[in-house]
């Protein structure tokens, strides 16, 4: 394969923007523009054309069956699960657990490795700009073990303030849990200085990369953590398949999350072994189809380049930003140095809802409400924000389309 | 294809900037919270009910103009109403926000503004928050919500 983008030059984003079949269609008889990628992005052709071959070609269950295709199919689902390892560098393919979203891998977490460890006055650490699934999980073992949630504060910026955060790291912490990058900020965490600061206290650290891992490169050993969780979506992938990356260490030392078919070694009436890790962690048939197509789906990354992808987004961020500090009453929520991919906002007296029905008559989709962070808002002090947040495929000319769209919102409410 | 100008009529853009009844009664014999969960369309909405008849009715709140301009005629139409008529009402506007947009409608005057939602599927939960709070606030249920 030709690299689409070698490391210092500029995207053929024409060339990218023709491998994803959905961005050819129109949206209310305009050209759909798509500024909604931090809920999902789109998917390229050879993500669709692996599914559709997995399905026509090669169905079977994994690891059971003798015949040819259950081999075919055991071959497709494990390679795979080594792509995912070399995307994120993990250590082995041992580490790479298949779920169905990130938002499970945090459960996993939550469930077989804190809820076991914790007592009345231990403590779970997060921070304030978490995703409600890097929230709720720990409020239900908190809860069920009288542990408490410590909460990590953001300043004005929307940047974690490290000083606290390295503060509310105690004796009785067991878990520090934070974003890579912010779904509703766009802040990027200096995740490898947290992990050595918990590190450095004995405490075991979960990185959510779900927002992180389509726009920059990830190396969980050169970050450090016990745990990284991603999802297959936003990384130009199918639905319903997440990853969690464990150290060997740490998942040897836990129990099942869910118990079935695959995770044994053995079963009797009266008590049954665990099969070796991964396995131990995926009870059931799994998402074969959807380990293939997001196998396919970091193939197609690597081949644009993620750093390629990286400094494009940047530039194209930079750009949405004036754009937008230009509009007169449009005021931008989190504006941490270093953020990414990402532009969070909101106009003065007029409700993000109604900004985002006006936007998607003129075919641009963004996202408007609380983004899934509701204590984010409630730190800004607003009830919502309208969000457009981009991917490798969006162009200027999609940030244009929005600033029209913002000016007939503008004219709607003068 | 639908305009946005049916959505956001002069009635409910007015509405919106300068709300009626937008404030506190301290005197309330029922109250309720309204929440869109979708959109974080927040509302608190007061009544003071003697004889079975609304004698007063204020709403607080944030959200957007569709669900604040909503709350804003609602109160407007249901102040001074027997108790028996609001119920009526309710039914009423549910079944002209839910009736598919190539339907007609009847003619409910002023909340008849608010029928422009039909042709905006996401937005209809906008329009009616206001009125399952009012259903929640009269059954002395404490939270309504559109979900």
């Amino acid at each position: 394969m030709t690299p689409l983008a070698p490391a210092g030059t500029r995207l053929d984003i024409a060339r990218i923007k023709a491998d994803f079949p959905i961005l050819r269609r129109q949206v209310r008889n305009k050209p759909l523009v798509y500024l909604d990628n931090a809920a999902t992005t789109q998917k390229p052709q050879v993500v669709l054309d692996a599914l559709v071959h997995y399905y026509t070609d090669i169905n079977a269950n994994v690891h059971r069956g003798v015949h040819e295709l259950s081999g075919l199919a055991t071959d497709a689902y494990e390679g795979a699960r080594e792509k995912i390892r070399a995307f994120f560098n993990a250590a082995s393919v041992q580490e790479v657990i298949f779920t169905r979203n990130a938002t499970e891998s945090i459960n996993l977490v939550a469930f077989a490795f804190v809820r076991p460890m914790l007592s009345p006055g231990d403590e779970v650490l997060i921070s304030a700009m978490e995703h409600h699934s890097n929230i709720v999980p720990w409020q239900i073992v908190c809860e069920e073990r009288g542990a408490r949630l410590r909460v990590a504060p953001i300043d004005d910026r929307g940047a974690l303030i490290l000083d606290e955060l390295e503060a509310l790291i105690g004796p009785r912490t067991r878990i520090v849990s934070i974003a890579h990058m912010s779904n509703a900020l766009g802040t990027v965490n200096p995740v490898e200085q947290i992990v050595a600061m918990a590190h450095a206290r004995g405490v075991p650290v979960l990185i959510d990369g779900s927002q992180a891992a389509y726009h920059m490169p990830v190396d969980v050993q050169a970050i450090g953590c016990d745990f990284y969780a991603a999802t297959g979506h936003k990384l130009y992938g199918p639905t319903g398949i997440g990853v969690l990356i464990g150290t060997t260490a740490r998942l040897e030392a836990m129990p099942p999350f869910m118990g079935g078919g695959d995770m044994i070694r053995s079963v009797t009436f009266e008590r049954s072994t665990w099969n070796d890790l991964p396995y131990k962690f995926e009870a059931g048939t799994p998402n074969i189809a959807g380990a293939v197509g997001l196998g396919a789906a970091l193939d197609y990354i690597e081949q644009v380049g993620r750093e390629a992808i990286s400094a494009y987004e940047h530039e194209l961020l930079d750009y949405g930003t004036a754009m937008l500090e230009a509009i007169p009453g449009v005021r931008l929520i989190g504006t941490a140095p270093g953020k990414s991919s990402i532009l969070s906002f909101v106009m003065e007296g007029i409700h993000p809802h109604d900004i985002g029905t006006i936007v998607d008559r003129e075919g641009v989709a963004v996202r408007t409400g609380h983004h899934c962070a509701q204590p984010v808002m409630d730190r800004f002090g607003i009830p919502a924000t309208a969000r457009a947040s981009l991917a490798m495929y969006n162009t200027r000319e999609d940030l244009d389309a929005l600033g029209r769209a913002l000016v007939k919102v503008r004219e709607v409410f003068s | 294809m639908s305009d946005l100008s049916d959505l956001y009529q002069e009635v409910i853009l007015d509405h919106n900037k300068r709300p009626r009844n937008f404030h506190v009664v301290d005197s309330a014999s029922h109250q309720a919270e309204g929440f869109n969960p979708l959109c974080g369309d927040r509302l608190h909405l007061y009544l003071k009910v003697e004889d079975d008849v609304v004698t007063e009715v204020g709403f607080q709140g944030s959200g957007c103009a569709i669900s604040k301009a909503s709350a804003s005629i609602m109160t407007d139409s249901v102040k001074g109403r027997p108790l028996a008529e609001v119920h009526d009402l309710f039914r009423r506007f549910h079944t002209m926000v839910t009736t598919p947009p190539d339907q007609s409608v009847e003619d409910m005057g002023k909340l008849s503004a608010l029928a422009g939602v039909r042709e905006f599927p996401v937005r209809v939960k906008c329009a009616s928050l206001a009125w399952h709070t009012l259903k929640a606030a009269l059954e002395r249920d404490p939270i309504a919500s559109t979900e």
